[in-house]
């Protein structure tokens, strides 16, 4: 009697569920919060604020570890470039002279929520360009409109190759590496750690950052190591939480080494989880965005477990003054050293400057958007990660060099021991090239 | 062999924190026919309380033994409070309107939750890893599990066992299931329905905090926790039946033996394999394993 309309219920439930919730995880954030950039001192020039729209993940899984460092390098940094005191060369205040106004949106709540949230900025809000994207999945929905409003648009986390390899974009820049190079050069590390070898293993998450991730490790493992087998290769759904199973799997396997490319609350869960049970002990962990989780977990991780930070950023960011300055006024102002994602956001920024400074070419004049762009392709800039260079995607693609260590708990303190890096050239793929075959044709088995 | 125990031992494991897990959700459909999407956000809220409580409690400088207790205080802390202030606040104000409207009435209430739970503690990650660790772990086979994971266990036969008991076993559980064959009739003998109903949806929102208090010394307390669950606690209770408590627990061990087997022995199909197990039974029973034709059993 009452079944029927129970039946009904249900598939009305499992919709939402299945299909509503998801979206929702995201959704659920407000709408886009126009926060005024940080109490900006009056303009140094008479031109009106450059508008900088900036999206990152301010609610969700993402914010945490990722989105709100992000959005904190952002308001550290701008806050200094519009007072002027950030270390050469970047004295001069603001771009090139005109204060930024900054117009932080969610990046939360998926795509299609992303291409209208870029639309807004773009076409009502009026920005002057956009930085943003976290998520590969936004970088590639936004491309195509960033093209076809003619914005200029700087990606500066998101990691899929895709972007510049499978496409050609005037509008678009990303000032960070891809992610090939993360896993490239994990495998380059512990082969290199690990001269015996014989059985790896992974974990990651069933999407296409976590599967992107384990090819290029697994195919850049085969060809410099053809005899290594492979125990196991777990992908458990983004957000599981639980993986009791997926430990034994991968301890019954004994493998040498398990790669992860998990980040946020997967990786803390995973680490909490296989920490206890001996697997991080057992085998060598190479956690590809590890550095995210050692401000918070660091006590978790077990010495000699390998840990990367998609690029010299964090505790991998070299010496110099950029570097030294950003950490101290971040710290001040955050209390916690800022991680990759914060450094990326740099990145992005001083990036922007140094092109919209090159076109307007030492005057104090207002440069068009297209002598930008044509100052941004190919532009070499000094940032807290050292100096990047703009080499693939016809000038619009940064590489970087990129960095793994262990760790190593002294006195209490976790430290990172066998620092190797690597440079830019031999773990990213030369122009024109995609990323899989470059791994496929360019590796040899070392003697 | 030892891939078999494993798959046994891992199965036991998952099945047990799945019922754990499904068990308010559908305590409160089978008396009150209400699909609680907001399941998910008292399951959240029972993990951030319980972070936040063994947070003060170990921040005191005491025996982290205690944080067990505080484990089970969050769980009766957040039954109590948001148990009836949600069911008298909100859902008494649309009882006797159709099944979808209370999906969606429950569902603006997730969004909500979601949304006050970043208000209250932000977007950082809390851990309350002590209850976890103290334990240490025990060799089973090849292999070392948590003993905590015998934890998650027990607190699945209890619940069962307590539920069973309670319903089965006591006057107010008569009452109940009074309530659950006819509303309107168990009304007419005297039967103080709202109490009846008020009673129910804090054991369920507090069975759901209780879940999520228990979860999150094995994980990192963050947003969007909540929606996992619901999906996954949606998966088992429609396997079982609707409403169904016995069903509830088949489910959670069918779908928690497959999930183990397919990581174990077929990881590429690991999250299929969960939805395939549902839309086979769905489609032999479409009403679920335990749901009989008129009779609802709870």
């Amino acid at each position: 009697m009452k079944n029927g309309i129970g039946s009904q219920i249900l598939s009305a439930a499992m919709a939402v569920a299945l299909l509503g919730a998801p979206a929702a995880a995201g959704a659920q954030a407000p709408a886009p919060a126009p926060a005024a950039a940080p109490a900006a001192p009056a303009p140094a020039a008479e031109a009106k604020p450059f508008k900088l729209g900036v999206v990152t993940f301010l609610s969700g899984a993402a914010a945490g570890p990722f989105g709100v460092p992000a959005r904190n390098g952002a308001e550290v940094l701008v806050e200094a470039l519009n007072a002027g005191k950030v270390p050469a060369p970047y004295a001069k205040k603001g771009f090139g002279g005109r204060a930024i106004e900054v117009v932080f949106i969610d990046e939360a709540g998926g795509t299609t929520k992303q291409v209208s949230e870029y639309r807004d900025l773009v076409q009502r809000q009026n920005v002057d360009a956009v930085i943003g994207y976290i998520s590969s999945g936004d970088c590639l929905a936004v491309a195509p409109v960033a093209e076809e409003l003619k914005k200029l648009t700087v990606f500066f986390d998101c990691g899929t190759p895709r972007i510049f390899e499978d496409a050609s974009y005037k509008y678009v820049f990303r000032t960070s590496a891809h992610a090939a190079m993360d896993n490239v050069a994990a495998a380059l590390y512990v082969a290199e750690m690990k001269p015996k070898l014989k059985k790896v293993a992974g974990i990651n998450q069933n999407y296409a950052w976590g599967q992107d991730s384990w090819n290029d490790f697994e195919a850049t493992m085969k060809a410099i190591r053809p005899d290594v087998q492979v125990t196991t290769s777990q992908m458990p759904k983004l957000g599981a939480g639980q993986y009791g199973a997926e430990v034994s799997a991968l301890m019954a396997g004994s493998p040498d080494v398990i790669h992860s490319s998990f980040w946020g609350g997967d990786l803390d869960a995973f680490v909490l989880q296989a920490g206890p049970r001996g697997l991080l002990k057992k085998s060598t962990a190479v956690l590809t965005c590890g550095e995210t989780a050692t401000h918070k977990l660091g006590g978790q991780l077990p010495d000699g477990t390998v840990i990367g930070a998609r690029g010299p950023h964090g505790v991998y960011a070299p010496d110099n003054e950029l570097n030294r300055w950003f950490r101290t006024v971040y710290q001040d102002r955050n209390g916690l050293f800022p991680n990759y994602p914060a450094y990326h956001m740099v990145q992005a920024i001083l990036g922007l400057k140094s092109a919209y400074e090159k076109a307007q070419g030492g005057t104090d004049a207002v440069p068009t958007q297209d002598a930008v762009i044509g100052a941004f392709e190919g532009i070499t800039f000094e940032t807290p990660s050292g100096t990047i260079a703009l080499k693939l995607g016809k000038g619009h693609q940064a590489v970087e060099e990129t960095v793994y260590g262990v760790t190593k708990t002294v006195g209490g303190k976790l430290t990172f021991a066998n620092v190797k890096r690597f440079p830019a050239d031999k773990v990213n793929p030369p122009e024109g090239a995609k990323s899989v075959d470059w791994i496929k044709t360019s590796f040899k088995p070392a003697k | 062999m030892g891939d078999l125990l494993a798959v046994v031992v891992d199965g036991l494991i998952y099945s047990s924190w799945l019922f754990v897990v499904a068990a308010g959700l559908t305590i409160v459909y089978g008396v009150m026919r209400i699909l609680n999407m907001a399941h998910g956000s008292l399951y959240a809220l029972g993990a951030y309380a319980a972070a936040s409580l063994a947070g003060a409690w170990m921040a005191g400088g005491r025996s982290p033994a205690g944080t067990y207790a505080m484990l089970l205080a969050a769980a009766l802390l957040v039954g109590l409070v948001m148990g009836p202030l949600v069911e008298r606040g909100l859902l008494r104000l649309v009882y006797g309107r159709d099944e979808v409207v209370m999906v969606l009435v429950t569902y603006a209430l997730f969004l909500i939750l979601e949304d006050a739970v970043k208000l209250a503690w932000g977007v950082e990650s809390y851990f309350v890893t002590e209850p976890y660790q103290l334990l240490g772990t025990v060799e089973v086979g090849p292999l070392s599990y948590p003993v905590y994971s015998g934890v998650i266990v027990l607190a699945a036969v209890a619940t069962a066992a307590g539920l069973r008991w309670g319903i089965y076993k006591t006057s107010y559980g008569k009452l109940l299931i009074a309530v659950i064959h006819d509303r309107e009739m168990a009304a007419a003998m005297g039967i103080n329905v709202g109490r009846v109903f008020l009673a129910t949806f804090t054991l369920g929102t507090m069975l759901a905090a209780l879940a999520g208090a228990l979860t999150a010394p094995s994980v990192s307390v963050v947003p969007g926790m909540g929606v996992e669950v619901i999906v996954l606690a949606f998966a088992v209770v429609v396997i079982g039946g609707l409403g169904s408590m016995p069903g509830a627990a088949l489910g959670a061990l069918i779908v928690g033996v497959v999930r183990s087997a397919a990581v174990h022995f077929l990881p590429q199909v690991e999250l299929f394999s969960i939805y395939l197990v549902m839309a086979l039974v769905l489609a032999f029973r479409p009403r679920g394993l335990f749901v009989a034709a008129e009779v609802r059993k709870i």
